[in-house]
Formats: C-alpha cells, sequence, structure tokens
C-alpha cells in the first residue's frame, strides 16, 4: 500500500462526507451528520497518512523532500487544510451544515489532483530552485491562507442563502450578476478544465443556465421547503462573523505567505519582487481582501457586500492558483538550464 | 496677502487633507490597484518592442507604449497610485491618531461606571459576606488576565475596574506603517542598489558586468573569476544542481572563495551572485579517433580548434573548426557536434560534422578515413544574477512589521472589566462587565469564566 492509493481512497471518503453533510441537511438526519463527521475525521486521518507516507516514500527514492513540490502534493495539501479548518470550525460553531458548503470543496480539490490528465502523480525530485528550506514555510502559509478563505467563501455562501434576495432591486445589478457569474464561469473552466477558450464557453453556458435554473426554481419553491433548508443554518450574524474569522485568519497567513516567497525569491533569484504573474496575482488576492478588512472594520459594511467581497477574493485565490499556468512568462526557475 | 486669501488656501488644504483622510478613498485605490495590476499579467512585461510590434500591430502598440502597459508596474500611472495610496494610509492614520489619542496615550484609563452597568452582557450574583472580605479576594484573582487594576469607592460600596491590552490598538497603525517601510525599502533599493547579470566562463575573470534595466555596463570594485561550473542532471533528465565556483579576485589576488548553487549565493561588499543560468562553450581540447578504412587502424588525436591535425598514413590533415549545440544535417537538427575540415592529400577539402549523439555518423561519408568524437571535457559558462540593494533590510523590517501588526490587529484586543460590589449589611450584589474593541464573543467567554471563578472564591472556605 503506497501513499498515491491511500490519497486516492480519501478522495472517496471526503466525497462520501460532503455527501453526508448535504444528506443531512436536506433531509435533516441528524445521525448522518454526525456519521458525515467521524467520516470526515477518518478522512483527515487518511489524508494525514498519506502526506507523511509520501515524505518517507520520497526518502527511501534517495530524491527525499517535503511532500509540498508540485501541484499534485500542493492540492493534496490544501485539502487537507480544508478538512482541518472545518473540523475545528464544526466543533466550534457546532453546526454541521457548514460542512455541506467546506467539505465538498476538499473532495473537488482531492478529485481534480487525482482524475485531471497531465498532473503528475509520482513523486518527482526537487529542481534546483525549489531546494530551499523556504519551500516548507512558503507552502504551508500560503495553502493555510488558501483554505481560510475557501472555508470562508463555503460560509459566505451559506449566508446568502440564508438572507435570500437582494430587497433593493437595481436593474444594473440585476445585469451585472449574470454577467459576472458567465465570465467567471468560463475562466475557471479554461483554467481547470478545458484547453481553449471556444470549448469553455461551450462548458460556461449549460453552467450558468442550470444554476440560474436552480436559483428560478429555488424561488418557486413553497416559502416553507425554502425556509425548512436554511432554517439550520447558523444565525446571519453567526455566518457573518464567523467568514470573517476566517478570513482574519486567511489574511494573516496569505500575508506569510506572499512575504515567505519574497524573501526566498531574494534568496535564489536576488530579487524580492519581480512582478512575475504569480506574484501578482497574490497581491492581487491581497487587495481584494484588504478592500474587504477596510470596508468592515471601518466603514462597518456587513452581510451582503461583504459576502460578495469574499466570493471575489476566492476568484483570485483560484486564479492565484490555478490561472497563473495560462499567463505569458511563468514563475522563472522554469527558466533555468534551458 | 490678505487674510482671505490665507483662508481660502486652508480650505483647499483642507479640503485635500479631508480627501485623503477618507477610507471611500482607500478602498477605491485598493481596488484599482488590483484591477489594474491584472493588466500587467495578461501583457508580458520588458519584452523587445519588435516582439509587442509583432504580436500587437502597429496601433496597439502605440496606444499601449503610451500608457506605460509594456513596463506597467514601473509607469508613472501605477506609481501615482502607489503614492496615492501611501498618503492616504499616513494621512488616515494621522487623523485616526488624533481622534483616538484620548483612548490610545491615556495613563490612568476613565471607567464609566453607569455605562457598565447597561451592558447587556453583563453578570450578577449575591455573596453573604464582609465587603472586606471581597475586596482581598478579588484583586489578586482579576490581575491575572488584567495588567491594570484600580479601586474605586462607590456610594454603594466598591468598583473594581481592570484593564488590558490598550497598546494593541496600536496594531493597525504598525500594519500602516509597515507598509509605508517597505516601500522606502524598495525605494532605497531602486536608488542605491542595482540589477545586472554576467556570463563567465570556466576559468576566466571578470569585473564588468551587464545593468539589466539599460545597456550601460557597470565596473566593479573587485573582480570575480569562476574556476569550476558543473551541472547534474536526475535519470529522468530534470536538472539537480547547479554550482559555479567562484573566487574574489581584489588586485590579482583571491580574496573569498565560494560554490554558489541556486538558493546559496555567493555575497561579498554588499554585492550578491547568484546562479541564474549556463551555457556550452566550445571545448578547449577533444579526442578524435580516426580509422583508416584500408588498414581498420584507429589513430587517436588530440586536436584543438584551429590546429591541423596530420593524420596517419597520409590520409590527410584535419583542422577542428568549431561546436555547436545544434547542428544541421539536411535540414534536420541532429544536435551538439562539433564540426571541421577534411583535406586530402590532392587538396580536396571537405566539411565533416561530428554528432555527439551518433558516433558513427560520420561513417556515412564513405571517406577513406572514419572520424569519431572519442572524448572531450565539456566547457561551461555560468549565467550570473548580479545584484545589489542596500533597502533590503529595511523590506525585511517591514515584513516583519506587518506580521507581527496584523496579528496584533486582527487577534488580540483591548480588554476593559468593571466588578461592582453593591453592598447593604452581609448582602453583597455583585456585578460583572466587560467591553473590547474587538472579538467581543471572546471577551463576554472570558468574563463568564472570571464570574465562575470569583464565585467559587467564598464558596470554597
Amino acid at each position: 500500500m503506497n501513499s498515491s492509493i491511500i490519497l486516492s481512497i480519501i478522495t472517496f471518503v471526503y466525497g462520501l462526507a460532503g455527501f453526508l453533510y448535504i444528506f443531512a441537511w436536506i433531509f435533516k438526519k441528524p445521525a448522518a451528520g454526525k456519521l458525515a463527521t467521524w467520516v470526515a475525521l477518518i478522512g483527515f486521518i487518511g489524508n494525514t497518512t498519506g502526506i507523511l507516507m509520501r515524505w518517507v516514500e520520497s526518502y527511501r527514492m534517495g530524491i527525499g523532500h517535503a511532500p509540498f513540490s508540485n501541484l499534485y502534493e500542493s492540492l493534496v495539501f490544501f485539502a487537507w487544510t480544508i478538512a482541518l479548518i472545518y473540523l475545528v470550525v464544526e466543533r466550534k460553531a457546532s453546526n454541521r451544515i457548514i460542512g455541506a458548503f467546506t467539505m465538498p470543496i476538499a473532495f473537488l480539490a482531492m478529485a481534480y489532483a487525482s482524475l485531471k490528465p497531465g498532473i503528475p502523480i509520482e513523486i518527482q525530485p526537487l529542481i534546483p530552485a525549489l531546494k530551499s528550506n523556504w519551500l516548507i514555510a512558503h507552502v504551508i502559509t500560503a495553502f493555510i491562507g488558501y483554505a481560510a478563505f475557501a472555508t470562508s467563501f463555503g460560509i459566505n455562501t451559506m449566508y446568502l442563502l440564508k438572507q435570500g434576495r437582494d430587497e433593493e432591486q437595481v436593474i444594473w445589478v440585476d445585469i451585472a450578476k449574470p454577467l459576472t457569474l458567465f465570465i467567471f464561469v468560463t475562466l475557471f473552466s479554461r483554467v481547470l478544465l478545458v484547453g481553449n477558450w471556444a470549448m469553455s464557453f461551450i462548458v460556461a453556458l449549460p453552467i450558468c443556465l442550470i444554476f440560474y435554473a436552480g436559483v428560478f426554481l429555488a424561488r418557486r419553491m413553497p416559502a416553507d421547503f425554502k425556509n425548512r433548508l436554511v432554517v439550520m443554518f447558523p444565525e446571519p450574524a453567526i455566518l457573518d462573523e464567523l467568514g470573517y474569522q476566517m478570513t482574519l485568519f486567511g489574511f494573516l497567513f496569505l500575508s506569510v505567505g506572499i512575504i515567505s516567497g519574497a524573501v526566498w525569491a531574494n534568496s535564489a533569484w536576488g530579487r524580492y519582487w519581480g512582478w512575475d504573474p504569480k506574484e501578482t496575482w497574490s497581491l492581487i488576492t491581497w487587495f481584494i481582501y484588504a478592500t474587504l478588512l477596510h470596508a468592515r472594520m471601518v466603514r462597518g459594511w456587513r452581510g451582503r457586500r461583504i459576502a460578495y467581497l469574499s466570493l471575489l477574493g476566492f476568484a483570485a485565490v483560484v486564479f492565484t492558483y490555478f490561472g497563473v499556468n495560462l499567463l505569458p512568462g511563468l514563475h522563472s526557475y522554469g527558466a533555468l538550464g534551458q | 496677502m490678505s487674510s482671505k486669501e490665507i483662508s481660502s488656501d486652508l480650505s483647499i488644504a483642507d479640503r485635500l487633507w479631508k480627501t485623503f483622510a477618507s477610507v471611500k478613498l482607500t478602498i477605491t485605490l485598493l481596488l484599482t490597484l488590483a484591477a489594474t495590476s491584472i493588466v500587467g499579467t495578461l501583457i508580458p512585461q520588458n519584452e523587445e518592442p519588435t516582439a509587442y510590434l509583432q504580436a500587437f500591430g502597429e496601433l496597439l502598440y502605440r496606444v499601449f507604449a503610451l500608457l506605460g502597459l509594456f513596463d506597467m508596474y514601473h509607469c508613472w500611472w501605477f506609481r501615482t497610485l502607489i503614492l496615492l495610496l501611501v498618503i492616504n494610509i499616513v494621512v488616515c492614520s494621522i487623523e485616526r491618531l488624533k481622534a483616538n489619542r484620548k483612548i490610545l496615550f491615556e495613563r490612568h484609563p476613565r471607567f464609566n461606571l453607569a455605562r457598565y452597568r447597561q451592558l447587556k452582557s453583563k453578570s450578577e450574583y449575591n455573596e453573604n459576606c464582609d465587603a472586606a472580605q471581597l475586596k482581598s479576594l478579588y484583586p489578586p484573582v482579576i490581575s491575572r488576565s488584567f495588567r491594570y487594576q484600580r479601586l474605586e469607592k462607590t456610594d454603594t460600596g466598591f468598583a473594581l475596574y481592570a484593564e488590558s491590552g490598550r497598546w494593541t490598538r496600536f496594531g493597525v497603525y504598525i500594519v500602516h506603517l509597515s507598509v509605508v517601510i517597505l516601500l522606502i525599502g524598495g525605494l532605497i533599493g531602486s536608488i542605491f542598489g542595482f540589477d545586472g547579470f554576467v556570463n563567465i566562463p570556466e576559468g576566466e575573470t571578470v569585473q564588468t558586468i551587464q545593468l539589466r534595466n539599460n545597456d550601460q555596463k557597470l565596473q566593479l570594485d573587485f573582480a570575480i573569476r569562476c574556476d569550476d561550473f558543473n551541472v547534474d542532471f536526475y535519470d529522468s533528465g530534470a536538472p539537480k544542481e547547479f554550482r559555479s565556483s567562484l573566487t574574489v579576485l581584489k588586485q590579482g589576488e583571491a580574496v573569498f572563495q565560494k560554490d554558489i548553487i541556486v538558493n546559496d549565493p555567493l555575497r561579498y561588499e554588499g554585492i550578491s551572485f547568484f546562479q541564474s543560468s549556463y551555457g556550452n562553450l566550445t571545448p578547449n581540447e577533444i579526442i578524435l579517433n580516426f580509422t583508416s578504412q584500408a588498414t581498420g587502424m584507429i589513430y587517436s588525436k588530440r586536436a584543438k580548434i584551429d590546429e591541423a591535425v596530420t593524420i596517419p598514413e597520409d590520409l590527410g590533415t584535419f583542422v577542428l573548426k568549431r561546436y555547436t549545440r545544434q547542428a544541421d544535417f539536411k535540414g534536420h537538427n541532429i544536435g551538439e557536434a562539433f564540426i571541421g575540415v577534411l583535406t586530402a592529400n590532392d587538396g580536396s577539402a571537405v566539411e565533416v560534422i561530428l554528432p555527439l549523439k551518433f558516433p558513427s555518423f560520420d561513417k556515412m561519408r564513405k571517406g577513406n578515413t572514419f572520424i569519431a568524437v572519442a572524448d572531450f571535457v565539456p566547457r561551461y559558462y555560468t549565467g550570473l544574477q548580479v545584484s545589489k540593494d542596500p533597502g533590503v533590510w529595511v523590506v525585511y523590517a517591514g515584513f516583519i512589521l506587518m506580521i507581527v501588526g496584523i496579528y496584533i490587529t486582527f487577534f488580540m484586543s483591548h480588554q476593559q472589566l468593571c466588578v461592582e460590589v453593591v453592598s447593604r449589611d452581609k448582602e453583597n450584589r455583585i456585578m460583572v462587565a466587560g467591553t473590547s474593541n474587538k472579538n467581543k464573543l471572546g471577551m463576554q467567554k472570558k468574563v463568564a469564566k472570571l464570574v465562575d471563578r470569583l464565585a467559587s472564591l467564598t464558596s470554597g472556605k
């Protein structure tokens, strides 16, 4: 039994946990929720084991390094961190519905890592640029930040569901919302799924249509059924606060992640900041969350507006993580030895 | 100057100050910076003009060039945005410091008893004992979690005021200061530092480097010699290590020696040399095997560039001409190869290609002699990134301040506590209430715990 097999099993364990959380939420089965917690915990332990075994295996192969060196390993660690943060939040907030909105993200990260063709799963030796003690510090802090933002994203989605539609109807907002959604879905299907823009438009269209069909149906749903779905959600004020706490946590770790990356860049390339696309996108993410923090702390924004900013911030996180590969001029260690 | 003019001057300054004191401006600037930064990640930065012309065409090229989009993070409008943000941060911080100075710099904090009485989250309980006993029991427990404590007499008994973490209110100013320090560090680097590169062939010494942001060269105070360069590969073909042995020379004398690899540069007199690239050079000497077709004899000969080698058995002379990384044979790239000229005794000359990948390639020529490369020592040049940045320690100080500041701002709070004891004979009514500038939920839990502990003090006896 090696780490790759364990980690592919964990993908399904997380999938099961996410399914159970959603099942427990929609059909109001607390027993399923309790089971979901145990499944998530088993998944987390298995995930931990998988990461540690991969670490040991790399030393057995004579190319020993911490398992944070490529896309596959970072996604596995991302899922691990989401599971950890979620389990802590579940304990603190004593509400299992949040799991229906966060554990699926851990599952998707693992599934994407294992199933997407072109992501090498094998343990690879480190290229010279990655041989640094900063690797561990940089990757761990950055991904704790990403995972906290992912959790915040899940919680803010719940907030928006709980609060229902905007009271104020502004025509340009009504037009801007589906347009923004379409642009984002197109962008992400291009980044994550398909190889060209035409295909990503074709993929994005049905996704948006299904989304709006869902919204349409949700609005036509009997009010009591709708309320039944969101009634067990934590209070809006608590969701708002919880999402905000996650954002604070994420922002601290994003900052440490960017800073450790800068210090590392200075020891590897002789510059702490070079405006390469990855660096720039991490800064864009930082700007968006900094906006959110100022809007809330000083301007007193609460609720929906903060939730939308949080969704925008998470979109920037995903783009920083995956989208940068599309852009010209990559993280420059690729240039070595060409 | 009349007094009227002065007042109108002031009002402009005032208005400007007010504009910069607004958090709306901060939000606008942060989002504008986020949005505009995207552009520079979509257009490759600092490429050759010809590459841009090819990609965008004449018109777009001109428009983009005018807007500075080919080096947008250093162009005037992006720098202006950053400058505006810094002014905004500084002005906002000053305004807030002024507005909060009573809270921030107060040595003897004031407490308003009525305010605590009105708090929803207050707890109350009764104690049947002497008020003096409570007066001695409570302070040591409270001081465990609150640094400052004061006892005041009231009309009906006494009140204990306590607080901790007043200084944490400075956290946000630490973060703002760190941003300013970061930018100052960057400025120091760009004024007093430089950024360049140099290629040094193995065994050679250089003293000038090429600067990156302009076409100038820079003369260093010392020379640098590359004694050796090595590249290792994994079995998969991925690079494992690039290693340059460098020696620093002053007036021709070696003063410092270090092997550098990626992530471990050489630093000397504030100038750092980073391993950044490498390349192949023509080897100084190679060993060739000449196989006579007539006798089958193999003759090994050393060959140097442009030196004629006489082949035994009167087979002619061979002159090694050059080394190439990509040899071309009938339109095909056959990789690394040596190229030479074989001159037969009758004077007819023929170009000979000796690709390293195909040792018996020359057999195809079907000449009197078959030539193959037997051995050679590869020769490299090392590509070094050379930089000097005296601002880097300022930037690092900014980094540390920023992390500390964010932690304080997010996770530490200024907490105040009031314990009021109202005594009637042997009956004491005790009220405990606390406030906090952040994390109010956490403060409520803390107060609840404290109430439990205070109430258990007398029951234990």
